[in-house]
């Protein structure tokens, strides 16, 4: 079964890619990756060892099998995913016809429900999380690029808001770890800038792959708020502010993050 | 249904020590955790690894609880003949997956 | 606190436990350690495990573990099994080598309940032992979940 070999047609890519890539400029932002040790950053960069990978060969597979009612797959519309390099980059975005922000997971069920006419997948189902990482994984290495949407400004002000809105039993706010002290240490760990250029990643912690949701609930879980819904537009536009927060970093996917 | 990563050369000259990687997805539930009812979730692991060269073993390895969900190994092996090298995982709840590349040696 | 000493030696005064620990303990680890290697004398040498000091997830610590050996028929190692002293059980893994692997050397992912000594003893054709220990400080991820 050849597929199950290297199905990418990648060589496998070591060394601290990422790193690099910024080092040369004079962006002093730092992702998650810079702050994790060699080991970890090792199991990122190669692809034969990086457990995301497994789910992105998922993914591969979902993207030729048609489902629904139309019995199309992701490749009758689509064609090969090397249409999707750039896309993962610049959601969340809004659909045609529609005037609110969607992110990359609803983009996914949207095609589902409206092209394909099945049932949209579940939030965190790992279909979901495969279909998500193999179409981020095509924008590997892409500068992230928030698309010039006018009407966008609103949604990405409410996510600032809720940035620095402090929250929860801990009463503090995203801003306060992730904007005053990062760099610094919570219980023996360094707390990260926060940007979301990994996802979806593999989480040690989860022994799974994560969406930025997934891991937005485990912040607001930390500081003993309620976890929001899952379909609550606060996640959307939350990672509208952290996207653009993040703007020109490059995109990870799948990262692997402790 | 299986999912699983191989990394071995297509090619090798007889005598070279090559690598092999081998990533396959599963939960290694080690049986010491409790879900939130407080009561054990169950063990499911992987317990024995084997890797063959047209049959021949070339790698055993026994795991345990202690080894990470979505298990990778990495071993190395002398390139024998032109073939397949097989890979099978057996494990708790019947669990068999068995899958192969073939690979060029001259 | 059993230093490694103990186990080396062969120690006798290794008492079998009755019932399984809640946790692994140094002990538990050493009559591990003792089933495989018996009374043989075990050295300090050859064996060189790779494992970072200090870990940010306990859940998958990378491992590599390596062996000084010319791998011919006449002299190779033929097992490496690898020891924990914290986790609920001592073992963490076992693999059977011959001449046909080349290199006596095997990675992979391992879990940590907590920071401990790992140990690495290596088995050679001719029944010698050889072992390598690691310490390993497990911090964890801050803002974890619920289990769900």
């Amino acid at each position: 079964m050849n597929g199950v070999r290297s199905a990418f047609g990648l060589a496998v890519v070591f060394g601290a890619t990422f790193a690099l890539a910024q080092q040369g400029s004079m962006d002093k932002r730092r992702s998650g990756y810079q702050d994790m040790g060699a080991a970890l950053q090792k199991m990122q960069d190669d692809d034969s060892a990086n457990p995301g990978m497994l789910f992105v060969q998922l993914g591969g597979q979902l993207w030729n099998k048609p489902v629904g009612v139309a019995n199309k797959s992701c490749a009758d519309c689509h064609g090969a995913v090397a249409s999707m390099q750039g896309v993962a980059a610049r959601y969340p975005a809004i659909p045609k016809g529609r005037d609110r922000p969607i992110d990359l997971e609803g983009r996914i069920n949207l095609c589902r429900t409206e092209n394909q006419q099945s049932e949209p997948l579940a939030p965190e189902s790992r279909d979901l999380l495969s279909l998500e990482a193999y179409v981020a994984y095509q924008s590997r290495g892409q500068p992230i690029a928030p698309p010039d949407d006018s009407r966008l400004a609103s949604f990405r002000d409410r996510g600032a808001e809720i940035f620095r809105l402090r929250q929860g039993q801990l009463n503090l706010s995203c801003a306060i770890c992730h904007d005053d002290n990062a760099g610094q240490k919570l219980a023996g760990v360094t707390v990260p800038e926060a940007h979301p250029t990994g996802y979806p990643i593999y989480r040690l912690e989860w022994q799974a792959l994560g969406s930025l949701k997934r891991r937005l609930r485990n912040c607001v879980v930390g500081i003993r708020a309620e976890a929001y819904p899952y379909d609550s537009p606060d996640y959307v536009a939350l990672e509208l502010f952290l996207m653009d927060r993040a703007r020109g970093m490059p995109l990870e996917a799948p990262g692997v993050r402790p | 249904m299986s999912n699983v990563l191989i990394n071995a050369p297509k090619a090798a000259k007889p005598g070279e020590v090559i690598e092999i990687k081998a990533l396959i997805l599963h939960p290694m539930e080690t049986g010491f955790r409790a879900g939130t009812n407080g009561q054990i979730i169950p063990r499911n692991i992987i317990e024995r690894f084997v890797a063959t060269w047209n049959g021949t073993e070339i790698f055993t390895m026994a795991f345990s609880p202690a080894i990470a969900a979505n298990p990778f190994v990495s071993f190395f092996t002398v390139a024998r003949e032109s073939g397949a090298i097989g890979f099978r995982w057996t494990g708790d709840g019947d669990f068999k997956v068995e899958e192969q590349v073939v690979i060029a040696v001259g | 606190m059993s230093s490694r000493r103990a186990f080396v030696a062969g120690a006798a005064a290794i008492t079998v436990l009755p019932f399984a620990p809640a946790l692994a303990t140094p002990d538990a680890m050493a009559a591990a350690i003792k089933e495989v290697t018996g009374d043989a004398s075990i050295r300090e040498s050859r064996v060189k495990l790779d494992l970072p000091p200090l870990v940010e997830n306990g859940n998958a610590v990378p491992l590599t573990v390596s062996v000084e050996s010319p791998m011919t028929e006449a002299d190779h190692v033929k097992a490496i099994h690898v020891f924990n002293e914290k986790n609920p059980q001592p073992h963490v893994f076992d693999i059977r080598l011959g001449p046909s692997n080349g290199k006596a050397q095997v990675s992979t992912r391992i879990k940590l309940a907590a920071s401990q000594k790992v140990v690495a003893i290596a088995e050679t054709s001719s029944g010698e032992f050889f072992s390598a220990s690691a310490d390993v400080i497990v911090t964890l991820a801050a803002c974890v979940e619920d289990i769900i």
